[in-house]
């Protein structure tokens, strides 16, 4: 049995513990935002947050969640959209919009470690992260958008 | 089935259904709705002979725009939101001539039903095709609501006007009414007649040219929106599948004594293979059904299977090249002949020729394939991120052996489609599923079932070859491509390309060249073959101006100014049939729109000013594509180890009359990105007749730090119809680049992807 807390709220699990913490967000606690895309951690869809820092759930397993604080997609938007969202929103970034949760996950952890990025700061901290629409120059702008907002 | 091939007229049949018993539940009373009907006109014309008022109890009336009594404005988007925008600029397109204050709309996505008309979101269709129609109910919608004004104020109904949003005004008073007031007078009025709409003129448009964000923006942002993978459905089991690993092969025998032991695995089930042609079917296989998702993909793992893999078996990419390459150096089927190029050739003088290849393709969208399916007895019910709601309609029911209006299929959000979800065989697994187990069922594709199972987009070999006069002008002109075509997908015997694939940029080509020849020769497929993404027009694109820039070098002139000499003046060029009756009319090939956004292009990127070589430089093409002109200049700069950067692109389009601009440049960008993937590193392949690439290290898309930097998009204004921008930003941004990066390194790039080719 593991103990540990989601969006704050405190759960516990004790199936199988190969488990990815993607699959029990979206199937065990029906927490959708988070998205499945390549299972390998090589795509970021499912990027969530363990204490503060961008992590990629899909290769998370749920043996090793014991303790820590996760934080998804819903749970930054819980009082309002984060500064991240409202950036995204303003540059208009999203087209299909499957991967942005992910991309708006990377980069509130971005921002955390680096309030001031630059282009070079962004292209390395977001190259995790794939958009197969291409929105990548608008994800750039966002952020850059919301760093002036968080400053 | 393929893009142009389905381009047509179409009409629109309204009806006033405001007090019909169908809309309890989701109008309140005195609300005011009207229906459409949409068909293709040259199905009208086989079908009712003249576009007769439609008798109102033979379809199923979808519900197209509502106008509650608090004044909600309900617009249905009937086409698929895969990040195209459909669902901000179908309904403002209708929005407008309503004069309905878009805040105030609330978009509603319809489900599966033929009465919208074609609903397969692919072709770049959406608002070219719906733009007319969705004036029409819009204008219909506006005139209904002056005529209740001019009734309950008793005035002519001249003297009342839909000014200036959301409300009828009085022109004599300061008497205004609001929609929502008068929703329940209009829903009593009868349906105008075409011929007495008012349509508003360009410069009284509110929304149409006005760049505006995605409607579902915010929701986006927050997680929200439910796509495919999202949907959760009470008592719903999850399956995985292992697919045959060779088109067309079988299990021969299955242990799966392994997975039963799996946490969470419920059975397995086999799935019938497909009887050829494979067209939507599924591929068959073993299914293995779970109470979760990590449960069914570990449970497969764990399978042990015997595969019979078939006769595809022997297809090795390797070889299959080299028979592609040796086909395009015979003679092959002529497409399109104008003048005699081979007495041109027999005269002798400067002749090039060049051979180009590009590679298979998966689509690779974010969210793999995906649906979930209900099977209740005769009933079925499937959510889907489809792009092809009626598809999902037709085969699912052929499948299980039903009529197609009993299969109900909800379209959710896709998370990416670009072709891929127009095919529904992952839906028919779904219902299979559905059926064997007695309860909703789940399908999900893991990124290794949508690399390895895809409808691919077509391996291609060109054969270029042109004779150049005095001045380096080609006098002659032969080109030939080979590919295995998508018809082999519906057709097992299909082996040339289709009327569709000639159209897409190989039929013809825009210069002013007096002797010209195209030629397709023979292919066969040996996997599943797709429309991906602006389709044949990649590679035949990426021959034809990556020759007309080796010609520019061969004449030693200059790129840019060589390709506008090809080009030559303005002038309508005789494309041939571009698809029903009256496209032609509706949309001439106009070589003067062509070369404006050629010198859009080159006049942005400051062409000429910046010295070639040394690592950088700069590449130009131009292409069209579903009736939308498009030049492209990619600036790149290659260091010592052949990393390629991309700090600058410029491109120019001219796309008739556009509704969003803002979603245009999204477009375009993204095509831009498209257009990198497919050029740095995009490359399918197969060994014993099974996909060698699995996820996304081996099929690597572009990231941020391969894409562009910097994309300037400029949109040409324009007064002519509306045309396709979803697919007509790839195809020349893909020559472009490797223009580029023969002018950086003096290296042509005659093979795809780049990769190939010592870059990176």
């Amino acid at each position: 049995m593991v103990h540990f807390k989601v969006n704050g709220r405190v759960q516990t699990f004790d199936g199988d513990p190969e488990m990815p913490l993607l699959w029990y967000l979206r199937d065990i606690l029906g927490l959708t935002g988070t998205k499945f895309g390549c299972g390998m951690a090589l795509c970021g869809a499912c990027t969530v947050l363990q204490n503060g820092k961008a992590i990629r759930s899909c290769s998370k397993q749920m043996s090793t969640v014991e303790g820590l604080e996760i934080t998804t997609i819903e749970g930054i938007s819980a009082n309002g959209p984060h500064a991240v969202q409202k950036a995204w929103a303003e540059v208009n970034v999203p087209q299909c919009g499957y991967c942005q949760p992910g991309q708006i996950m990377q980069a509130v952890s971005l921002l955390s470690s680096k309030p001031k990025p630059t282009d070079d700061d962004i292209d390395s901290g977001m190259a995790g992260n794939i958009c197969r629409c291409g929105t990548y120059q608008r994800i750039r702008s966002a952020i850059k958008e919301a760093a002036k907002e968080t400053a | 089935m393929i893009a142009t091939e389905k381009t047509s007229l179409q009409t629109i049949t309204i009806e006033n259904v405001s007090r019909r018993g169908f809309l309890q539940g989701m109008f309140s009373a005195g609300a005011f709705v009207l229906c459409a009907r949409i068909v293709p006109e040259p199905v009208w014309a086989a079908t009712t002979g003249v576009p007769a008022s439609v008798n109102a109890s033979a379809f199923h009336p979808s519900i197209f725009v509502g106008i509650h009594t608090d004044g909600t404005v309900y617009i249905v988007a009937h086409r698929s939101e895969m990040g195209n925008g459909v669902r901000t600029s179908l309904p403002r397109i209708l929005a407008d001539e309503l004069d309905a204050d878009w805040s105030r709309v609330t978009v509603i996505q319809g489900d599966a039903d033929e009465a919208y008309g074609s609903q397969d979101t692919d072709g770049s269709h959406s608002v070219r095709e719906f733009f007319d129609v969705l004036r029409e109910a819009g204008a219909t919608a506006r005139l209904m609501l002056v005529r209740a004004a001019a009734q309950q104020w008793g005035v002519p109904e001249s003297q009342c006007v839909a000014d200036p949003v959301h409300v009828v005004s009085d022109k004599s008073s300061s008497r205004k009414l609001g929609y929502g007031e008068l929703a329940a007078l209009a829903a009593k009025q009868p349906v105008p007649k075409k011929e007495e709409l008012q349509f508003k003129s360009p410069q009284q448009w509110r929304y149409i040219g006005k760049p505006a964000p995605g409607y579902d923006v915010a929701e986006v942002c927050a997680g929200k929106p439910v796509f495919g993978m999202d949907v959760r459905v009470d008592g719903m089991l999850y399956a995985a599948i292992a697919h045959p690993p060779v088109l067309g092969g079988k299990v021969k025998a299955v242990d799966d004594s392994a997975t039963l032991k799996v946490i969470g695995v419920k059975k397995t089930i086999a799935i019938d293979p497909f009887k050829p042609p494979h067209a939507f079917q599924p591929l068959g296989g073993v299914a293995v059904i779970a109470d979760n998702t990590f449960a069914a993909f570990k449970g497969r793992k764990r399978l042990k299977i015997d595969w019979d893999n078939g006769s595809n078996a022997g297809y090795s990419s390797a070889e299959y090249k080299k028979e592609l390459q040796q086909t395009a150096r015979q003679p092959g089927k002529v497409v399109h002949s104008t003048g005699d190029p081979d007495a041109e050739f027999a005269k002798g003088g400067k002749i090039v020729e060049a051979e180009y290849f590009a590679p298979h393709l998966a689509h690779a969208s974010m969210e793999p394939p995906v649906a979930v399916a209900d099977v209740q007895g005769e009933k079925v019910t499937v959510w889907a991120p489809t792009q092809n709601p009626q598809g999902v309609q037709e085969e699912v029911a052929k499948a299980l052996g039903l009529k197609k209006e009993d299969v109900v299929c909800h379209v959710t959000f896709l998370g990416g489609g670009f072709g891929r979800k127009s095919k529904p065989d992952y839906a028919v697994e779904a219902a299979v599923l559905s059926k064997e187990t007695g309860k909703p069922v789940k399908v999900i594709w893991s990124r290794e079932d949508d690399i390895k199972f895809d409808y691919y987009h077509s391996v291609a070999a060109m054969y270029m070859k042109a004779a150049l006069d005095d001045s380096g002008k080609p006098k002659a002109w032969l080109q030939r491509s080979v590919f295995p075509p998508i018809g082999s997908t519906f057709d097992a015997s299909a082996n040339y390309g289709g009327d569709g694939e000639m159209s897409m940029g190989w039929n013809v080509v825009p210069f002013d060249v007096a002797n010209f020849r195209s030629e397709n020769g023979q292919a066969t497929a040996h996997v599943r073959i797709g429309w991906l993404r602006s389709v044949a027009n990649i590679y035949h694109a990426f021959a034809v101006q990556s020759f007309a820039n080796e010609l520019a070098y061969a004449a030693n002139r200059d790129p840019y100014e060589y390709l506008m000499t090809l080009i030559g003046s303005a002038r309508t060029l005789d494309v041939g049939p571009q698809g029903a009756p009256g496209i032609n009319e509706k949309y001439p090939y106009d070589i003067g729109r062509l070369r404006r956004v050629a010198e859009i292009a080159a006049e942005k990127a400051n062409w000429g000013k910046k010295k070639a070589g040394k690592g950088s430089g700069m590449g130009i093409a131009v292409h069209r594509s579903f009736f939308t002109y498009v030049a492209t200049v990619v600036e790149v700069e290659v260091d010592d180890q052949g990393a390629i950067r991309i700090p600058h692109v410029y491109t120019a389009l001219d796309a008739g009359v556009v509704v969003n601009p803002e979603m245009v440049r999204q477009q375009f960008e993204g095509a831009a990105v498209f257009g990198t993937s497919i050029a740095r590193t995009g490359e399918i392949t197969a060994t014993g007749g099974a996909v060698d690439q699995s996820n996304f290290f081996d099929y690597q898309v572009a990231r941020m730090n391969d894409a562009p930097r910097q994309l300037d998009i400029h949109i040409v204004e324009s007064t002519a119809p509306p045309a396709g921008v979803g697919e007509p930003g790839v195809p020349p941004f893909v020559p472009a680049l490797c223009n580029a990066v023969f002018a950086a390194t003096g290296k042509r790039v005659r093979e795809l992807p780049l990769t190939r080719n010592g870059f990176s």
